[in-house]
């Protein structure tokens, strides 16, 4: 294996530049070293004005997501020694607008997670003094899959939907909603399929499927939407078809 | 607080050529544009059915001619990427739920096929007969 | 109640068709784009098809599908044009497309109105 690895990353300053370069970096390349690794040798030993996001080293925070050879990766769990011998882009996270270097503006993913009210909603006036919720292991597995978000952005960054049409609502905050409306202690259901129902919401997914391809956690929020959209055609039939009274 | 000018990266009108399962994924929605040709294409063999003996044979000339045969052996093509998308698709599109326990994905794929199997033996049979 | 919005209407078309499209489509395509145009197969008897043309059934089935499909058609089109030529005219683009899907539909009920 050789002795080192070439990073082409993206730099940009926003008070100096009018568009984001390259800058080069040689990194070294030892077999258990991350792309991460090689951005904080690079901020360590040779260029401390280097900007990126970054935290667990684990894949657990969301926080080092970024486009590697133009695929969206964390970082933290992308080896250097599977772009041997390189060079490897580094390239801040797709679809999002560039604030430094590698950081993106985050601000419309943010803005997006609460429309889908991603707590508990109950129709009675429970509290805490009422006691705890009771939930079966399988009620658990019903939305397990969808729980596992650690809202890193890949699959934004992955869609070509939410690249051309930043209305989008997006495939974390739909697998979000879908993750409370299957937890049997919710009873929002309704409530979100009103905010997903209309035209930013479930119907822009053209069912690309990239979004579940580069989930590092598995979560399949292509599912999640085609389930979601099937959901909303059955709510939507049943309003049609069933007297008031009934529904 | 000093004003931050954020980068927005353009899209190129070519970003479908990028990756792999981009392109798959453009050509299988274009597989609708001959979908929709072979709804007329039936509409105008039904319509010449109906004309005459004389029209219908002509169709089937027509249909026998260099052009048009490509053209209908490429957009089988194109229906075959639907069918075998579209039934690949379908497990992570929706749960079927077999005595309690999710059905796995290759038995809806392969109950798919099944399906598309009896369907076409039964209209060979009712046309042919 | 459930806010009334036509989108999932048009979906749940759009996924009908995809379905009859791939159930259906590969034997009428092979049968009759192919086989009989080509020789490999005899054609089939005119009497015989208007026979089965005729009756009530093939023709309340037959327009569904047809009309399923143009829906499922349109609606694939209508977004392939969004996000593969990032048109932004986005109402002209839908009402192109399920237009045709209108006109398409209005002469498969005139052909097989008329063939019954």
């Amino acid at each position: 294996m050789a002795d080192s690895i070439r990073l082409e990353v993206t730099r940009y300053r926003p008070e100096t530049d009018s568009e984001p370069q390259f800058q080069e970096y040689d990194v070294p390349l030892r077999k258990e070293w991350t792309i991460l690794d090689g951005l904080n040798h690079v901020k360590d030993e040779v260029d401390t004005t280097l900007s990126f996001r970054w935290s667990c080293r684990m894949g657990i925070c969301g926080s080092c997501g970024m486009n590697v050879d133009g695929e969206p990766k964390l970082t933290c769990a992308t080896f250097l020694s599977d772009y041997a011998p390189g060079p490897v882009r580094v390239e801040p996270l797709g679809n999002f607008p560039v604030v430094r270097d590698l950081v993106v503006d985050l601000y419309d993913f943010m803005e997006k997670l609460p429309r889908v009210k991603p707590w508990i909603i109950r129709d009675d006036d429970v509290t805490v003094v009422d006691g705890e919720y009771l939930q079966t292991p399988e009620e658990l597995d019903a939305y397990k899959q969808f729980s596992m978000c650690i809202n890193c952005m890949l699959c934004y960054a992955a869609c070509p939907v939410y690249a051309l049409d930043p209305d989008f609502i997006g495939p974390a905050a739909i697998a979000l909603a879908e993750r409370y409306d299957l937890d049997s202690r919710d009873q929002g259901a309704r409530e979100r399929l009103d905010v997903l129902i209309e035209h930013d919401g479930v119907w822009g997914c053209t069912f690309v499927g990239e979004c579940s391809a580069v989930c590092p956690k598995d979560v399949d929020p292509a599912g999640a939407i085609q389930r979601y959209k099937l959901k909303a055609a059955q709510e939507s039939v049943k309003a049609v078809l069933l007297p008031r009274g009934a529904r | 607080m000093t004003e931050v000018r954020v980068y927005h990266r353009p899209v190129s009108v070519w970003w479908w050529t990028k990756k792999r399962s981009y392109f798959v994924f453009v050509m299988r929605e274009l597989s609708s544009i001959f979908i929709a040709w072979f709804v007329v294409y039936l509409l105008v063999l039904i319509a010449a059915v109906g004309r005459s003996e004389a029209a219908y044979q002509d169709f089937l000339d027509w249909a026998g001619t260099p052009w048009v045969v490509v053209l209908n052996v490429v957009a089988s093509l194109f229906l075959v990427l639907h069918v075998v998308t579209w039934f690949n698709l379908t497990p992570q599109a929706m749960v079927v739920r077999l005595r309690g326990e999710r059905a796995p994905a290759a038995m809806v794929i392969a109950s798919q096929y099944v399906g598309l199997a009896v369907v076409s033996a039964f209209v060979y049979w009712l046309v042919t007969r | 109640m459930t806010k009334r919005r036509v989108e999932p209407f048009v979906w749940l078309t759009f996924s009908g068709g995809g379905v009859l499209a791939a159930v259906f489509l590969p034997v009428l395509v092979l049968l009759f784009g192919l086989a009989v145009p080509l020789g490999w197969v005899s054609r089939p008897d005119r009497e015989h098809l208007l026979a089965v043309l005729g009756h009530p059934l093939t023709f309340l089935f037959l327009l569904g599908m047809f009309v399923a499909l143009l829906v499922h058609s349109a609606h694939r089109f209508r977004y392939t044009l969004y996000d593969g030529l990032q048109l932004k005219m986005t109402r002209t683009i839908a009402v192109l497309c399920y237009g045709v899907a209108v006109v398409g539909s209005i002469a498969a009920v005139v052909v097989l109105f008329t063939v019954a």
